[in-house]
């Protein structure tokens, strides 16, 4: 099965303290320590395990400048086969449409039997996946937790619903799945495993290369644009439960089946 | 009477020369043994190569005193003297045995140099000796089949009880006893023998009681006792190298290779340095062969007495893990491949085969399953080992990996900024009463304080980090630190085998101290004192914040007042890091003491016995099968020792007591402080 699973790269939330920009344009980028996008690295995970039992190969890709080089080769550290930067100085700024047009133009280049996306990166909004199946015509899946191969014309695949429970469905290949997080355990990459393919070649595409006008992506193509990001003001609502530790205890477990967190 | 015919002149039934046995016995054994031998040997020749030629004078030193001297076999007493006596007895016998193979030859061989007074004295040692083995073995085989001590006890999951095994060649060796003094006494008792026999010893019980007989009965029974202690002496010789008793042979090239320095990893391939690492095709060990030679001989060497998962916190809290199993599968797996007759088998990943993912993360490398081996067997390396091989394949836990990256791309496993690293030192009120130099900041000192990640960014930890400030001030030493430029010491980033990672934060704080131009080097935490001082190399010299402190008040430049509340019992926990990898017993507990009037009581468990806290580094973050905490453990044994104060000298330590003592509901009970902040309480401005 030929596997192409898109990456991005994203400040890492665990190792970086996010602020709001003077200015709300953006988050505060001085002292950020990047790494792939959480989802991603799942669905990468998964497309490595999707390949090891059918056999195939397993391409990564991303939009994104030099820098995000380094995230494709943490997932060929993995096991992906190939990586491909697409990168211009046009597809800076692009919205979610835009992002979806560079990688469906990508994506037209090859034969993919599947291509996969995480549910959502850094930005929140959860679109691309389901953008880029709609310009492929493809039939798409989100939030997906759970890959069966039934054969090479056709997958189940799981999602979760309301109480934890799975829906399952069939989809038709070739076709776009959005990942969620938890769908495996993602293997660990150490400085080793990337030293390792640090010399392959990962080839670079720009617009022209993919026949994309510049004018409809990055800034200039974008129908969506950010106005302003700020820090909501702290809410009411906040209640602190005092008492010794079992009484605390008590009165969360009574909290939390009042609520309906358990049951 | 007429003399007994001895077996080198004897007819079997008036015509067969039974001196055909005498020769044919012991080339079949010696044959047999020899084949055996070389199959056992294969393994050790196809493993990764390991240093073990060195230091020759050190390893002559443990032989005598942990081989011959047996000194680590009184930790459990019974057991210990019993085997002492087996064992000496056993040394003591192999003249005796040698030269009977040979009498079988010719009656009256005598060893050279044993003709005299020397052979007088020796075969009355030698029947004393044998005496004492069957006596001894007669208690072990009771202890060790009736009683049936708990650390024997095989679990379900690792296969059979091994008592009769034990049971069997106490047999055995008892068999050898009899057989060798019936040999003997049944001459005596013929009479023709007229020397001294020594009282109350086997030889003298059997002529007491065959005192008197025929030569009808005598004559066979001497021929007979003769030939059942020759098959039996090579029977058992082929038997050795079987089972759990090839520790026979093999304990003492065993003791002679085993590890010398302390508180060190191996390196990743023995011959191969840290710049060629990254042309290896593979990283640790995955299967049979990748461990060293030393390594499968240790494997050959497990007399599966069980006092290694007896001592192991991970196996007394029931994670999966249980030391000497390691070492029990990896020799049937051994012995599985290897078989003595047949093809060798091809190796296979040894994880998921005979080990679980789960059983190589539970280790806390405390080190209390090598200091008990009374064979010298290593755990920590096989284990480190086994984990690289894991990190290699990408077989690490989500929990772990968090960690793992953020130390990657912060230099702390919690991903905090390195800016902050420092921010301890900027609270006001500590800010207030004493400055911190910054090396970054150009400032220069002679002293370095290494605080390590745990004290620079854990909120409870920082109190740690002032208290050494502190006391440091208080003790007119010149100090700074090295704030952003410090990374975590990757003493825990190496054991959890992500080697080139420590490689990189090694190389990263050796040009940080290096550019510091400091002479000494401090911390507070064991888990950096072990890696700086055994784990880098070229820099200034490495001190534990309890050998500064006590060398202050020895000097007199730190003076501590009387112990401020009469009311406190305490006992003092050895970190794993200081006490068991570095011997530093003495100077926490010194410094203590220099508190006048203090109640101090010792646990049980202490010094190099001292029980794991639960493990530090990234053993914070492993999430592990357990049925309860190491540190509850702890706390109880505190608890038990009378002390309501644990004082350590470790901020990992301090962190699991302090959360074991919630967990174990003791608070207000018992409490857990550092070493150095009781040494802050009492100091006399």
């Amino acid at each position: 099965m030929e596997i192409l699973v898109c990456v991005k790269r994203v400040p890492d939330t665990a190792e970086n303290e996010i602020e709001v920009n003077n200015d709300g344009s953006d988050i505060s980028r001085d002292d950020l320590v990047y790494s792939v996008n959480e989802w991603d690295n799942y669905a990468v995970e998964e497309a490595i395990q999707i390949r090891d039992n059918v056999g195939g190969t397993v391409t990564v890709i991303s939009v994104g400048d030099d820098d995000s080089e380094e995230v494709l080769r943490r997932e060929m550290a993995m096991g992906a086969d190939k990586g491909i930067l697409l990168s211009d100085d046009a597809f800076n700024g692009s919205d979610g449409k835009g992002l979806a047009s560079i990688l469906k133009a990508e994506v037209e280049k090859g034969k993919y039997d599947l291509i996969m996306a995480g549910a959502q990166a850094d930005a929140g909004a959860g679109q691309v996946g389901g953008m880029l199946a709609a310009m492929l015509d493809l039939p798409y899946a989100s939030l997906v937790n759970k890959v069966e191969v039934v054969d090479d014309k056709k997958l189940k695949v799981g999602r979760e619903v309301e109480g934890g429970n799975v829906e399952m469905n069939d989809i038709e290949l070739p076709c776009v799945l959005s990942i969620q997080t938890g769908i495996n355990e993602p293997r660990y990459v150490g400085i080793r495993g990337i030293r390792k393919v640090a010399s392959v070649e990962i080839p670079v595409h720009n617009a022209s290369d993919l026949g994309i006008s510049p004018d409809t992506v990055g800034g200039a193509g974008s129908r969506v644009k950010v106005l302003d990001y700020f820090v909501p003001d702290l809410g009411e609502g906040a209640e602190m439960l005092e008492g010794s530790t079992e009484e605390i205890v008590e009165k969360l477990v009574e909290l939390l089946k009042a609520k309906g967190g358990i049951k | 009477m007429t003399p007994l015919i001895p077996p080198s002149q004897y007819f079997l039934l008036g015509f067969f020369p039974t001196i055909l046995f005498s020769f044919l016995i012991p080339v079949a054994g010696v044959a047999l043994f020899t084949f055996i031998i070389a199959k056992r040997l294969a393994p050790l020749v196809k493993a990764a190569p390991d240093n073990r030629f060195d230091n020759i004078p050190q390893r002559i030193f443990n032989l005598l005193k942990i081989w011959l001297i047996q000194y680590r076999q009184p930790r459990y007493m019974l057991a210990g003297v019993l085997h002492m006596i087996i064992f000496a007895g056993f040394l003591i016998l192999s003249l005796r045995s040698t030269s009977l193979v040979v009498i079988g030859l010719s009656s009256d061989f005598v060893l050279p140099g044993f003709s005299g007074i020397l052979g007088v004295i020796y075969n009355l040692l030698k029947d004393y000796a044998a005496t004492a083995v069957f006596v001894a073995c007669a208690i072990a085989a009771v202890r060790r089949g009736y009683f049936k001590p708990a650390r024997y006890a095989v679990p379900e999951k690792y296969g059979h009880d091994h008592t009769k095994e034990a049971v069997f060649v106490l047999g055995i060796i008892m068999t050898l006893m009899v057989s060798e003094s019936l040999f003997e006494a049944s001459e005596f008792a013929a009479g023709e023998h007229g020397g001294f026999i020594p009282p109350l010893t086997l030889v003298w019980l059997f002529t007491l009681l065959l005192h008197g007989s025929s030569t009808e009965l005598l004559q066979p029974l001497h021929i007979i006792s003769y030939y059942v202690h020759d098959i039996v002496f090579f029977f058992f010789l082929c038997f050795l190298p079987l089972g759990k008793h090839f520790h026979v042979i093999t304990s003492f090239f065993n003791v002679f290779f085993m590890r010398i320095r302390k508180g060190n990893i191996k390196p990743v391939m023995y011959g191969i340095s840290d710049e060629k690492l990254d042309e290896l095709e593979s990283f640790g060990v995955k299967k049979l062969e990748d461990f060293t030679w030393k390594h499968i001989l240790d494997f050959y060497s497990c007399a599966d007495c069980g006092r290694c998962s007896d001592q192991c916190p991970a196996n007394a809290v029931k994670r999966p893990l249980s030391p000497r199993f390691i070492s029990i599968k990896a020799r049937d797996k051994i012995f599985n491949n290897y078989p003595l007759r047949g093809k060798f088998l091809k190796s296979e990943s040894l994880i998921g085969d005979i080990y679980e993912e789960d059983e190589i993360w539970s280790c806390t490398t405390c080190g209390a399953c090598e200091q008990e081996c009374p064979l010298g067997i290593e755990y920590i390396d096989k284990i480190v080992d086994l984990r690289r091989g894991m990190v290699d394949e990408g077989m690490v836990p989500q929990s772990l990996q968090k960690p793992l990256s953020a130390l990657e791309k912060r230099g702390n496993p919690w991903g905090k900024m390195e800016k902050k690293r420092a921010d301890w030192s900027k609270d006001k009120e500590f800010a207030a009463g004493c400055s911190v130099k910054l090396f970054e900041k150009n400032e220069t000192a002679e002293n370095l304080y290494f605080v390590d990640s745990i004290t620079s960014f854990d909120d409870r930890m920082q109190d740690i980090a002032r208290s050494v400030s502190r006391v440091l001030t208080h003790a007119g030493v010149d100090f700074g630190v090295l704030g952003k430029a410090e990374k975590d010491s990757g003493n825990e980033v190496r054991r959890f085998g992500e080697e080139m990672l420590f490689q990189d934060l090694r190389d990263q704080n050796t040009e940080a101290i290096l550019n510091s131009g400091v002479t000494r080097i401090i911390t507070s935490d064991p888990h950096a004192y072990n890696a700086l001082k055994n784990e880098y190399s070229g820099l200034p010299p490495v001190e534990h914040i309890s050998q500064t402190i006590v060398k202050k008040i020895k000097s007199g430049e730190l003076r501590l007042s009387n112990v401020q509340d009469m009311d406190k019992v305490y006992t003092y926990h050895d970190p794993c890091y200081l006490g068991r990898h570095n011997d530093l017993y003495e100077d926490p507990r010194q410094a203590m003491a220099a508190i006048a009037g203090i109640n101090i009581v010792e646990m049980l468990k202490s010094r190099d016995r001292s029980f794991c806290c639960g493990g530090g580094g990234l053993m914070l973050f492993y999430e592990p099968e357990e049925e309860m905490r190491m540190g509850v453990l702890r706390v109880q044994m505190a608890k038990e020792a009378g002390a309501n104060v644990i004082v350590t000298a470790c901020p990992f330590c301090l962190v699991n007591i302090e959360d074991a003592i919630k967990v174990a509901g003791m608070e207000g009970q018992m409490e857990a402080i550092d070493l150095v902040e009781l040494i802050e309480q009492h100091i006399i401005a």
